[in-house]
């Protein structure tokens, strides 16, 4: 056990036994190792260095590298009194000096140091013993010994209400993780199955907070998103219920869109896609596309936002719109189907939907 | 004489035969075309009415596709061109002045391009008036509209990232559409073409007029747009400005490629001189 598991062996015929780092057992040389009289290198068994030629490139190029190195540093400090700061563009140019500089001043000597260490140090094979994994018997009996003995001077085998009381005490700290689970909910009840929209809302623009007035919103080929009257900055309440609100010609509607729920032909869509919740709203106003940016999922707006392309399961919900009294686009009702990505328990709520509708 | 008789039948004789046909074609066609520029160059400096000098560009640079009354035409698989009744003077401007139109091939997208020779302000303006005069429609707007300086980029950023980001990037780069469309970079539109693509929605792009995204609203939202475009990228490359995305590609490809080179370098094996 007192072997030192870290020592490296040296095969056997190498002679003489030597160990790596140490100063050579021969020669009046210093630590750093003067060079040896007469330019003969002095020649460890087993031991093969490079030949001359290529020692020598590789201390020029090696020696180059520590020169850019050296060069680079010094332009770090010029750069650093040179570029002085104080506006977006001089830092920007200070970055880039002090920067650059710095990696390559890095680089140049990381680079010298690899090609010293490929180039002019020796190369040889080194074998590398390894002891046995398991100690010695009598050691794990010691051990053994050791710890029994700890245990029946402790008390914990005789004093049984101390080993009782102490087990009690561990028991419930294993429990307490199980118990912070309960954080992971409540359960979201039906709050995923609505959204704020009801009858009477006033669809407001994004951006502006402004209502539409239906007869404003009068150009085909235009788009808007908009959110529910008094929930513009409700960040919670939007991330179901944003709209998009796309004005048609009244001859480009298909069938799949319900008309009873447009308005002059403006139709108002679920802005969060049905694949992963992303806001879909890159429109085509030539191709009716609409394209959700995150996974390519297309639905066709035109006609009631199937799906054409990509993932997305389902159409993007429609919501039911009317004008009031003063021209204002509002909804007719909440949306009929969930909105956005599927969830456990939302079970075929378009099939439910229909029979609602049925009923 | 021998020698081609003898070389008729050879396989590639058909095909120099074809561009000898191609090659006759084009150098005729170049020597009858330079009468068209005349006759443009007439018109755009003569002191004939607007319309009717706009009529004349139409008829020869945009009825092909367009119908020679601007109606429209349909040809599967040719020229085809929609309707231009009631596109309004600010939709010519935009597309003819960004090279959009007349357009090179048809295909999903138009993109912008150098304007061709016969278009300059004043041809522009002749065959604007020429379609406006067809059914109305939005005009151009006047420079004090679109003047960036006067308008407000807070309030014009927070429209732009409603309406405007999803295809158009946060800082207007563009970015892709369906089978083969994309929406265009916003950094060489002038802020008068800016206004014209909101007011008309060309091609795929759709329409915000002016009463509900006002005229006010829209000189914000240029001055965000010209505001954003001027400002430096202080960490280096903006990389196009488009995003974690590339950001990520870049490190991912380019940087850890280079650490996977470094690190073979470093430990590659160095053959011996010489073996025992």
């Amino acid at each position: 056990m007192t072997e030192n598991p870290n020592d490296i062996d040296q095969p056997e015929e190498r002679v003489p036994r030597r160990v790596i780092g140490t100063p050579p057992p021969r020669g009046n040389g210093s630590a750093l190792g003067a060079p040896p009289k007469g330019h003969e290198p002095i020649v460890y068994e087993g031991v093969k260095f490079p030949d001359e030629a290529s020692a020598r490139k590789g201390e020029r190029v090696a020696a180059l590298l520590f020169l850019v190195a050296f060069l680079a540093s010094i332009g770090f400090i010029a750069s650093y009194v040179i570029f002085q700061v104080g506006t977006i563009e001089k830092t920007q140019v200070s970055n880039f000096a002090l920067g650059g500089t710095l990696a390559l001043a890095l680089l140049a000597l990381a680079a010298g140091i690899v090609v010293w260490v490929r180039q002019i140090m020796p190369k040889y094979s080194l074998v590398q013993q390894r002891h046995p994994m398991a100690s010695q018997a009598e050691v794990r009996e010691e051990v053994a010994k050791t710890f029994l003995q700890g245990a029946e001077e402790s008390g914990i085998v005789r004093h049984k209400l101390l080993r009782r009381t102490l087990l009690l005490a561990a028991a419930p700290l294993g429990l307490l993780p199980l118990v912070l689970l309960k954080d992971l909910g409540p359960l979201p009840g039906t709050t995923l199955r609505h959204t704020v929209w009801k009858k009477g809302l006033r669809l407001m623009i994004e951006g502006t907070g402004q209502p539409v007035r239906a007869a404003d919103f009068n150009s085909p080929g235009g788009i808007l998103s908009v959110v529910p009257q008094g929930f513009e900055n409700d960040l919670n309440a939007l991330a179901k219920a944003t709209l998009i609100l796309i004005k048609f010609r009244p001859e480009d509607i298909k069938p799949g869109t319900k008309l009873n729920w447009t308005h002059d032909s403006i139709v108002a869509y679920s802005k969060i896609c049905t694949h992963v919740g992303c806001p879909a709203a890159l429109y085509e106003q030539t191709t009716h596309h609409i394209l959700c940016p995150c996974h390519q999922s297309t639905f066709d707006a035109a006609d009631g936002a199937k799906v054409i392309f990509g993932p997305a399961a389902r159409p993007l919900p429609q919501l039911p719109i009317t004008v009031d009294g003063e021209g204002y686009l509002i909804a007719q009702s909440d949306f009929n189907v969930p909105v956005g990505p599927s969830f456990w328990e939302r079970g075929d709520a378009e099939a439910e939907a229909r029979a609602r509708g049925h009923a | 004489m021998n020698s081609i008789t003898a070389r008729r039948r050879h396989p590639l004789a058909r095909y120099a035969v074809l561009l000898l046909a191609l090659s006759l074609l084009g150098g005729v066609y170049a020597l009858l075309a330079p009468g068209g520029d005349r006759a443009d160059a007439a018109i755009a400096s003569g002191k004939a009415d607007d319309v009717a000098a706009g009529k004349e560009l139409f008829a020869a640079h945009c009825a092909s596709c367009h119908g020679p009354n601007a109606e429209g035409a349909f040809a599967p698989g040719g020229a085809s061109g929609p309707s231009l009744i009631g596109v309004g003077a600010a939709a010519v401007d935009f597309q003819v002045s960004s090279g959009r139109m007349p357009l090179a091939n048809p295909g999903p997208q138009a993109p912008r391009k150098r304007p061709q020779e016969w278009v300059n302000p004043d041809t522009i303006r002749q065959v604007a008036a020429y379609v406006q005069s067809l059914g109305g429609g939005p005009t151009k707007p006047s420079l004090e509209a679109v003047d960036p300086s006067k308008g407000d980029p807070a309030k014009g950023g927070e429209l732009f990232r409603a309406n405007c980001i999803q295809c158009h990037n946060f800082v207007g780069s563009g970015g892709g559409l369906t089978y083969g469309k994309y929406a265009p970079p916003l950094n060489p539109a002038t802020p008068t073409q800016i206004y014209e693509a909101m007011a008309t929605g060309p091609q795929a792009m759709p329409v915000f007029n002016d009463s509900t995204i006002t005229p006010d609203q829209k000189r914000d939202m240029i001055a965000y747009i010209v505001s954003v475009r001027n400002q430096p990228d202080p960490g280096g490359s903006g990389l196009g400005r488009i995003g974690p995305v590339t950001e990520g590609l870049v490190a991912w490809v380019a940087g850890i490629s280079l650490l996977i080179l470094a690190a073979i370098w470093i430990t590659a094996k160095k053959r011996q001189v010489n073996h025992d």
